[in-house]
């Protein structure tokens, strides 16, 4: 029963904010602050009037969504958050249950420590204020997968608050540009997690499994609609989300689902919907009871949670029976946010480019590796690695790590290429042979299909008179004044050259003897 | 039970939630009605069977309530009564679990290895017409 979860919670409270105006819908951050003050500045920048009758016609009010997510993450931890029963993946049911697990009377929770660190972490990487005192409570429910009837929580005063995490939209023409967004965290509490039910319809049973390992991440969406301006509207809690894309579905029509509601003169109520995949639609999952009372109440099994730092930290204490939040910040590696900023200063790239190297795993080793390797320009490596390697990969389905290009010959063949010994059209072939998979390096490559950029001058003049001399009609449309005639000469000229000579080179000369 | 009730009393002003006095009676004369009765059997599944055990929560009720001539103003509620207790932490290690034939003898009904339940919550009403289902 004690498998460990982290919440992360923004429920209720203004987090994200989306403007619904006539169907066409954008996001924007809320800022920090109290919800009023956001609803002041809300109703300032509105610039309709709001009407003061009892129905109102439909579109005539803005609308204004209010969505906060609820997120269920599993611990990466030996044991559960309070037994020493294993975490693991597969396992026979009811195998990794201890008897606190299965909540047989006299048993107590024990809180597992590297849960604490690892909540502690999490907070410190949302930018959270750390509480140095957080409590456990109980939240009262009945239903089979939770023997105890309770569920062991942080509801009052959690181990994390008011943090916030910053990610990127990716918008404009092609979805290209990526524009940083920031949202609130409002708090990180430990849970547990409840049991496995598999619904045996057919025989009118429900069969039970306490092992608790699922691994998945969770999320639960809170949404309500109101006019800006006016107070929060009824939310509705809608569950079963298990991907990105079904959650912004979902969110969508939940909040199209409410103002229609709304503005038929329905009511919203405060209950629990599922998505339903197939019918792209919230539907409502209350039972008759009623709206759920939890009966909160502190854990008696539990003293508070102490945190220390260095500062606070008592002198001589166990140190297997604190936990120095200070400590643990050092311990954090370098966060996503700080690397990307550090890629743009850097090496120059774009936002978009280090959103892209940090959001495949292993691309941004990859990428660093060819750098260490190779003279050419970082500019370069990016183009290369992100267009290039990145389009290759993506085309076959492959992972960073099942490449058969090395970060060492990318990097050699970004060097021939810097050097002028190929030309960037022999480089791509030279990629693509490198892809084969054949053991050859790119020098190999190169001097297999004798793909050395043309030294000689005088030769490739030669090619050029021979080739203007071959397509008179071309050179007339030329000298006529058709600028686009040139690259069907360049175009010939490279084909009998087999990719072998610089098209810069070739048109300047092919210039130099049209103006002669 | 009885401390079950007393907390959520306590805890109104916190919370936001009334008490159940104020709800039922805000001129306190404690009489709770029908609707809260039949709220509290849900959530507790227990049953007030008759008139005496819901003249006995009255009671109860009205004797926690003697709590409210205390003056708390400016006090922090005390949370629990480990406040002074540190809380141990167990080192990330696996030393209990894989009994899962001990535990499964509790159970009134197995399947393979899982445990049998009725298929989701059952609704008062509908307790009447099963064999109701042994839980503690």
């Amino acid at each position: 029963m004690a498998a460990p979860m982290l919440r992360w919670v923004g429920r209720g409270r203004l987090w994200t904010f989306a403007r619904v105006d006539g169907g066409s819908c954008h996001r924007r951050e809320a800022p920090t602050g109290s919800t009023s003050n956001w609803i002041r500045g809300q109703s300032s920048v509105a610039q309709q009037p709001l009407y003061t009758t009892q129905k109102p016609r439909k579109g005539e009010h803005k609308w204004a969504a209010v969505v906060g997510l609820e997120i269920h993450a599993q611990i990466s931890s030996n044991s559960k958050l309070f037994s020493g029963s294993q975490v693991r993946f597969s396992a026979p049911p009811n195998s990794l249950v201890s008897f606190f697990d299965a909540s047989l009377p006299g048993t107590l929770p024990v809180l597992n420590r590297r849960c604490v660190e690892a909540a502690v972490m999490t907070g410190l990487a949302l930018n959270c204020h750390i509480n140095k005192k957080s409590l456990f409570d109980r939240k009262h429910y009945f239903y089979a997968d939770l023997p105890a009837g309770y569920q062991i929580t942080q509801q009052r005063l959690p181990i994390a608050v008011n943090g916030s995490l910053t990610y990127g939209v990716y918008a404009g023409k092609k979805q290209s540009q990526v524009i940083p967004k920031t949202v609130r965290i409002k708090q990180i509490q430990l849970e547990q997690d409840s049991g496995k039910s598999l619904h045996d319809d057919l025989r009118s049973q429900t069969l039970i499994d306490l092992n608790r390992a699922e691994g998945q991440l969770r999320v639960d969406a809170n949404i309500s609609v109101h006019h800006p301006g006016e107070p929060l509207g009824v939310r509705t809690e809608v569950k079963n989300l298990n991907s990105i894309r079904f959650l912004a579905k979902a969110i969508d029509y939940e909040i199209q689902r409410q103002i229609n509601e709304l503005e038929n003169g329905g009511e919203i109520l405060n209950e629990t919907r599922s998505f339903h995949y197939q019918l792209g639609c919230t539907m409502s999952m209350r039972d008759k009871e009623g709206k759920q009372d939890y009966r909160f109440m502190p854990e008696p099994n539990l003293p508070p949670l102490v945190l220390y730092d260095a500062t606070s930290l008592p002198a001589g204490a166990d140190p297997q029976q604190v936990i120095n939040i200070d400590q643990i910040r050092e311990t954090l590696p370098e966060l996503p946010s700080v690397t990307r900023e550090r890629l743009v200063q850097q090496y120059g790239m774009l936002l978009e480019h280090s959103f892209t190297l940090l959001n495949e795993v292993g691309l941004l080793e990859f990428f660093q590796n060819v750098i260490k390797e190779t003279r050419a320009e970082p500019k370069k490596v990016t183009s290369w690695v992100l267009n290039t390697f990145l389009g290759y990969l993506k085309q076959q389905n492959l992972a960073v790590s099942e490449s058969p290009v090395t970060p060492s010959a990318l990097a050699e063949l970004l060097d021939l290429l810097d050097s002028r010994t190929i030309s960037s059209a022999a480089a791509k072939e030279v990629f693509e042979e490198l892809w084969k998979r054949e053991g050859k390096t790119p020098g190999q490559i190169v001097s297999e299909k004798q793909l050395e950029l043309m030294e000689d001058r005088g030769a490739l003049e030669q090619l050029c008179h021979s080739m203007m001399e071959a397509h008179p009609q071309v050179v007339m449309d030329l000298k006529k004044g058709n600028p686009r005639a040139i690259n069907k000469l360049i175009g010939l000229v490279r084909k009998a050259t087999q990719s072998r000579a610089d098209p810069a080179m070739i048109k300047e000369i092919l210039e130099k003897k049209l103006s002669s | 039970m009885w401390s079950r009730l007393v907390w959520l009393g306590l805890r109104a002003p916190l919370g936001g939630r009334q008490g159940f006095t104020s709800k039922a009676d805000p001129q306190g004369s404690g009489r709770i009605t029908a609707q809260v009765i039949e709220h509290l059997e849900r959530l507790a599944l227990v049953d007030f069977g008759s008139c005496e055990a819901v003249a006995r929560l009255e009671k109860a009720i009205a004797f926690a309530d003697r709590l409210r001539a205390v003056d708390t103003d400016g006090v922090e509620p005390m949370e629990s009564v480990l406040e002074d207790r540190c809380l141990y932490l167990r080192s990330d290690n696996v030393v209990e679990g894989n009994c899962a034939d001990e535990l499964l003898q509790n159970s009134h009904r197995v399947v393979e290895e899982y445990f049998v339940a009725p298929p989701g919550n059952i609704s008062l009403p509908k307790l009447d017409e099963q064999e109701p289902f042994p839980h503690s």
